[in-house]
């Protein structure tokens, strides 16, 4: 999409903005809707915009495809992660209220985070991966093949 | 009353976009409108108060699954086959489940029925001790990453699943390719 200059400038006013609102509903998800699957999605979204409209190379400099790959699995470690390291501190895997004995809501709450973040990294690395095997496969979409 | 006006005015565009996506041969054109379906059903869930499964239906089904058919497409064709004979095995196949899936809802209990098995065993749990216990103000939070954390684990594990075999399959292939264009030699050898 070489010459398509409203696209262009478009997108790198919303790429930013996207992955700002993925932090927000990343962050936010314990007092609104959404959550790490929500975010994780938004936050891909950016990427595959700015993917779809620059050139998967552009994209793949930003974010290469092995970070992404280190990505899939880092989410699910952070999520079981967090379960054995509340049974290391002497709970039950994944009862965050040993995080803080005196207030254990305060314990839920950083139990929750580090899950949610998880639970975000994965789905994040899951769909830009899935979008990197479909667009690596040919290299460029003509404007005028649809 | 006005929530029974946008019911209705919601399930008529849902039949009508269905309608003109089984009609339809541009893929392209399929694809823009199953995306409109899902931003159409997210309006339906939030008309239920369901509002993070309309978030996660509006950004999964019209965002992402929208983009990744039409990466689909650029990899196979731009419109659908024709086919001139009529079939009548598959209408009464979505016939027959239909009438069977209708015939289920009249056991189901009326929606927001405080007596529905659904609202009787652990949900009053949930939502009277999650404000003292948890202290987050959104219950779908406290459920999903405190109350369920083990099932969500599984989902994440699933998610990572897909991932890993989308990726198999699809750069796998990419991969020996290449090879076979590049160095037939190693091909040989392995």
């Amino acid at each position: 999409m070489h010459h398509h200059l409203i696209l262009r400038v478009i997108t790198k006013l919303l790429v930013g903005t996207i992955i700002l609102f993925a932090f927000y509903v990343q962050f936010h998800g314990d007092f609104s809707p959404g959550g790490g699957f929500q975010a994780g999605v938004i936050m891909a979204v950016a990427f595959i915009l700015y993917g779809l409209v620059f050139g998967l190379n552009h994209v793949q400099r930003v974010l290469p495809p092995w970070v992404v790959h280190k990505m899939l699995a880092l989410g699910v470690l952070i999520y079981a992660g967090t379960g054995v390291w509340t049974m290391m501190l002497g709970g039950e895997f994944l009862n965050y209220n040993i995080f803080n004995p005196l207030h254990p809501s305060h314990g839920q709450h950083s139990g929750i985070l580090y899950v949610e973040l998880g639970v975000g990294i994965t789905v994040t690395g899951v769909m830009v991966a899935i979008y990197y095997a479909f667009a690596g496969r040919r290299p460029f979409i003509g404007d005028d093949d649809w | 009353m006005i929530e029974t006006l946008i019911n209705i005015a919601l399930f008529a565009m849902l039949i009508t976009t269905a309608f003109a996506i089984v009609r339809m041969d541009r893929l392209f054109g399929v694809v823009m409108l199953s995306g409109v379906f899902s931003l159409l059903s997210a309006m339906l869930f939030v008309t239920l108060d369901a509002v993070d499964v309309a978030f996660t239906e509006a950004a999964v089904g019209a965002g992402i699954s929208t983009v990744l058919m039409l990466g689909t497409i650029a990899l196979t064709a731009r419109a659908e086959k024709r086919r001139n004979k009529r079939q009548f095995v598959p209408l009464l196949v979505c016939v027959a489940v239909g009438a069977v899936l209708i015939y289920g809802t009249a056991d189901m209990p009326s929606f927001g029925d405080p007596n529905a098995p659904a609202n009787l065993h652990v949900s009053p749990v949930y939502m009277n001790d999650s404000i003292e216990e948890i202290d987050v103000p959104n219950v779908v939070t406290s459920i999903l990453a405190s109350y369920r954390g083990y099932d969500t684990m599984g989902e994440t594990a699933v998610v990572f699943t897909a991932g890993i075999g989308v990726l198999l399959i699809l750069s796998g292939l990419s991969g020996r390719r290449r090879r076979e264009d590049e160095e037939e030699d190693e091909e040989e050898q392995v």
